[in-house]
């Protein structure tokens, strides 16, 4: 007996039939479940919204009145034919994986996770499943991400020097997630200064302190700052008239592409920090087998040299296309939110 | 390693030339003297002998790694260096070495020549003691292409700081062959000995000009034929004949007909030039040319089909007295009145001058320049010494505006180094009756927010995948612009062009109204 797939991939994007649902889509559909707030995950235009309690007041925020109902974490929901539950990814605060059975057959889609606590977000579970759908932003063997702590430690040395030559620390970071995992450990670690906040920053660290995230105290920045400042604006703010107002100051960019000299080059970016919300190759490779699936789709990034691995590992690989053709972020910061 | 690498670090993380500067003349202070050296020389391009081939890297890399050969393979067009790709994937070490840059390539020098599997336990030794960041370095040792951002001026800029020895001398005695492997750093920046060896002078260089009506009275300057052919420096000191290119290559061996000017030329003389194949009254297309500089030791067949002739524009140094400060008037004279006493039938000639009355009438001229097989005039002011590099207003390139014609991607693959990532290598196509046909490739003149543009279309239309090569529908225009053109056989087209690249992105012109083929051949 053929056995319908308890997920399909349509141009609209991940779709199961059983529960008449879209997982991320990037076409405007009727419902949409939606494993985090980064815009490439959650798009305007659909009729109902489904994301954790956690996620939701960010996805509000950035996408205005829609139509939405929040989840717990590993609660339950009846959708048609098909059960549904959410499950952290570790990937920016209030992120899930999604997990959707129908019948005996268990799917897990992971939308964007790493392995690493980043003693903000609630911390990745892995979820046994038949299949499961990887994201691989950064699914090639050359990215291994150093730890949390000893970033933290090179960002507040960083900090310290340029407060030390009074200069203003401006760091360019998404401002969803990254942001405030910066704020955190560097709170962690033991500010070297009061943090700032450029104005795209500041409204989503307010939205996650008051939904109980601790994030250290922030100030929008309007006017002069003093030099022992760090500074946590969107990337485009580097090297802009804004950051100019600031007066000497000193940029750096915190990115996982930054692990590439190429890349850093490319951007001009003198100091930069490899920290990223996604999972490097060894966390990629351990999340996958922790599920115990035997079928994997990659998406989100190197799909084909990934399923060509996956496929030497033994496992039953495809490919996900997204909107376009599953690697738009290849290789380029600005195209990537993390 | 440890200095080099802060070194390296210090370069790598800023773009001020300042900066730079400073961290370059710091490390000329204070790192260990044979460290020092092996600095220049890795600065200006030269290196140790290579210890292991790159297909022997990448495949002790991916078994040290414990991944396929394959996907090394796949992962190097997204780092865009392959020394970077190898440090990236190797597992982390445990133990540190100490061992000097100087130390590192002894290690290098010595694994050299020795059995495959030598070779294979020393670097793999070598980069289990190494740090991911002095993985790179010790694997650009073997490589090659250090692209620290750091050119010949500012390198000799922090030298001159750390030394107090004149910027332009230390120029001259970095020039030449010297082995960085035998070379005390003090003798390297105080050898006082200029005019006995093979060593060559800097060339002087020339900028382009705008508008030649900025350049004052034409009788100030004296205009010679843009030659398209290959810089050279003849050196005939005694004991020492020599002939330099201007990437500071020995090329003497490749050009055996001018070993007649030995014994022709004065002794201590040292001639700049240019080197190109002669036809019966004008150079010959460039291609006869690179036929004669891809080969080390030249057929007597090519010889004779492909003779070379150096035509010399200036005398640097005359009776082993340096001239290089004399105004240019001077020493053209002395060049011509000493090739004018050579016996005839030599592969010598000075390089004719262009005379006008006026800016129109040379004008005029450098419009001919192309009968001439000449790509436009040079113009060097009379009263000018010979300058050490390029320094601005005395020597200009005044080109003619190139060929172009309109074309279209066919082809894209992504770039190296800080173009890795993007794609900027295209290949292009123009009509030959009905058909696209394939003629050039170019890789430069669009900015970074076009290549970004175009990369993002390209991952959104490839049609197939050739390894790192995509095919795209033949929908971008773009103008091409280039020098010169030739007949190959070699190409499907049957032609090739000369220095191709892109002038503009032509988002206006339907790919119907791009050139076509006939178009082309009519200009060979």
């Amino acid at each position: 007996m053929a056995v319908k797939p308890v997920l399909s991939f349509t141009e609209k994007g991940i779709y199961c039939p059983a529960g008449d649902f879209y997982i991320d889509p990037w076409r405007p559909v009727p419902r949409a479940l939606v494993t985090h707030g980064h815009l490439d995950h959650a798009r305007p235009g659909h009729g109902a919204y489904l994301a954790t309690h956690a996620a939701l007041p960010v996805i509000r925020h950035r996408l205005g009145a829609i139509t939405a109902d929040g989840i717990g974490y590993a609660e339950p929901r009846q959708i048609g034919a098909a059960q549904v539950s959410f499950h952290p990814a570790g990937h920016v605060p209030g992120s899930a994986q999604i997990r959707v059975a129908v019948g005996g057959e268990v799917w897990v889609v992971s939308g964007d996770y790493k392995l690493a606590t980043d003693g903000l977000s609630e911390p990745f579970e892995s979820v046994k499943c038949h299949t499961f759908i990887t994201e691989c932003t950064f699914g090639l063997p050359v990215f291994h991400w150093p730890t949390q702590a000893q970033t933290a430690a090179d960002m507040a040395a960083w900090w310290g020097r340029n407060a030390a030559n009074g200069r203003v620390s401006v760091m360019g970071a998404y401002g969803l997630g990254k942001a405030q995992r910066i704020m955190a450990m560097l709170a962690d670690h033991g500010l070297q200064g009061p943090i700032y906040t450029h104005g795209a920053v500041e409204p989503i660290t307010q939205i996650l302190r008051a939904q109980g995230y601790s994030l250290p105290p922030t100030t929008k920045v309007a006017g002069p700052v003093p030099t022992n400042a760090l500074v946590i604006a969107p990337p485009s703010a580097l090297g802009s008239a804004w950051a100019a107002k600031l007066g000497p100051h000193a940029e750096a960019f915190a990115s996982g592409w930054m692990a590439l000299r190429g890349v850093r080059r490319r951007r001009n970016l003198g100091t930069r920090f490899v920290i990223s919300d996604h999972a490097d190759w060894d966390g990629l490779n351990s999340a996958i087998r922790a599920t115990g699936a035997t079928r994997i789709f990659a998406t989100h990034g190197y799909t084909t040299q990934f399923r060509r691995w996956l496929e030497a590992q033994g496992y039953d690989a495809g490919i996900v296309a997204t909107e376009w053709q599953g690697e738009a972020a290849e290789g380029e910061p600005e195209a990537n939110p993390e | 390693m440890n200095r080099f690498a802060q070194l390296f670090n210090a370069l790598d993380a800023t773009t001020k030339t300042g900066a730079k500067t400073e961290a370059l003349a710091q490390y000329f202070r204070d790192a260990p003297k044979p460290d020092r050296v092996w600095t220049i020389a890795l600065l200006s391009g030269r290196r140790p002998k290579r210890a292991a081939n790159s297909t022997e890297l990448r495949a002790w890399a991916a078994e040290a790694a414990g991944l396929p050969d394959w996907l090394v393979d796949e992962s190097y067009p997204i780092v865009g260096d392959l020394a970077e790709t190898i440090a990236l994937i190797l597992p982390p070490t445990q133990t540190r070495s100490n061992l000097s840059l100087t130390g590192w390539i002894d290690t290098l020098i010595a694994l050299t020549g020795q059995s495959i599997e030598a070779r294979r336990a020393g670097v793999l030794a070598a980069w289990n003691s190494l740090a991911t960041e002095e993985r790179f370095l010790f694997n650009k040792l073997i490589t090659g292409g250090f692209r620290m951002g750091v050119s010949g001026g500012l390198m000799t800029r922090a030298l001159a700081q750390a030394t107090g020895v004149d910027q332009s001398q230390l120029a001259h005695r970095l020039m030449g062959n010297w082995d960085p492997a035998t070379t005390d750093f003090d003798d390297l920046i105080s050898d006082a000995d200029q005019t006995t060896s093979t060593r060559p002078y800097p060339f002087a260089l020339a900028s382009g000009v705008e508008d030649v009506a900025e350049l004052g009275p034409v009788t100030d300057w004296l205009a010679e034929w843009k030659w398209d052919g290959i810089r050279g420096q003849l050196i005939n000191r005694p004991g020492a004949f020599a002939l330099w290119s201007r990437g500071e290559e020995l090329i003497t061996d490749r050009f055996p007909e001018f070993d007649v000017l030995a014994r022709a030329l004065p002794q201590g003389c040292v001639l700049d030039g240019e080197v190109v194949v002669w036809g019966d009254s004008a150079p010959a297309p460039f291609a006869l040319l690179q036929k004669r500089i891809t080969r080390k030791t030249v057929p007597k067949k090519l010889l004779a089909d492909a003779p070379a002739r150096f035509l010399a524009y200036d005398l640097l140094e005359l009776s082993g007295r340096d001239l290089r400060e004399a105004p240019l008037a001077t020493r053209r004279q002395a060049l011509d009145t000493m090739i004018a006493a050579l016996p005839a039938g030599l592969p010598i000639a000075a390089s004719p001058v262009v005379v006008a009355p006026d800016w129109v009438g040379l004008a005029g001229l450098r419009a001919s320049a192309r009968d001439k097989m000449a790509e436009g005039l040079m113009l060097k002011r009379l009263s000018a010494p010979y300058h050490t590099g390029r320094k601005r207003g005395d020597w200009y390139k005044w080109k003619l505006d190139p060929y172009t014609v309109d074309a279209v991607m066919i082809y894209a693959q992504s770039g190296h180094g800080r173009r890795a990532t993007l794609f900027t290598d295209f290949t292009f196509a123009v009509w030959d009756g009905p058909d696209l046909v394939p003629f050039t490739k170019a890789y430069s003149g669009l900015t970074d927010a076009e290549f970004r543009q175009i990369t993002d279309w390209v991952k959104k239309n490839t049609i197939e995948r050739f390894g790192p090569v995509r095919s795209v529908p033949a929908e971008l225009v773009f103008e091409i612009a280039f020098e010169g053109i030739a007949q190959s056989p070699r190409h499907k087209s049957g032609i090739a062009l000369r220095f191709p690249r892109m002038l503009r992105w032509r988002r206006d012109k339907p790919v119907a109204e791009i050139g076509t083929l006939d178009e082309l051949r009519a200009l060979l």
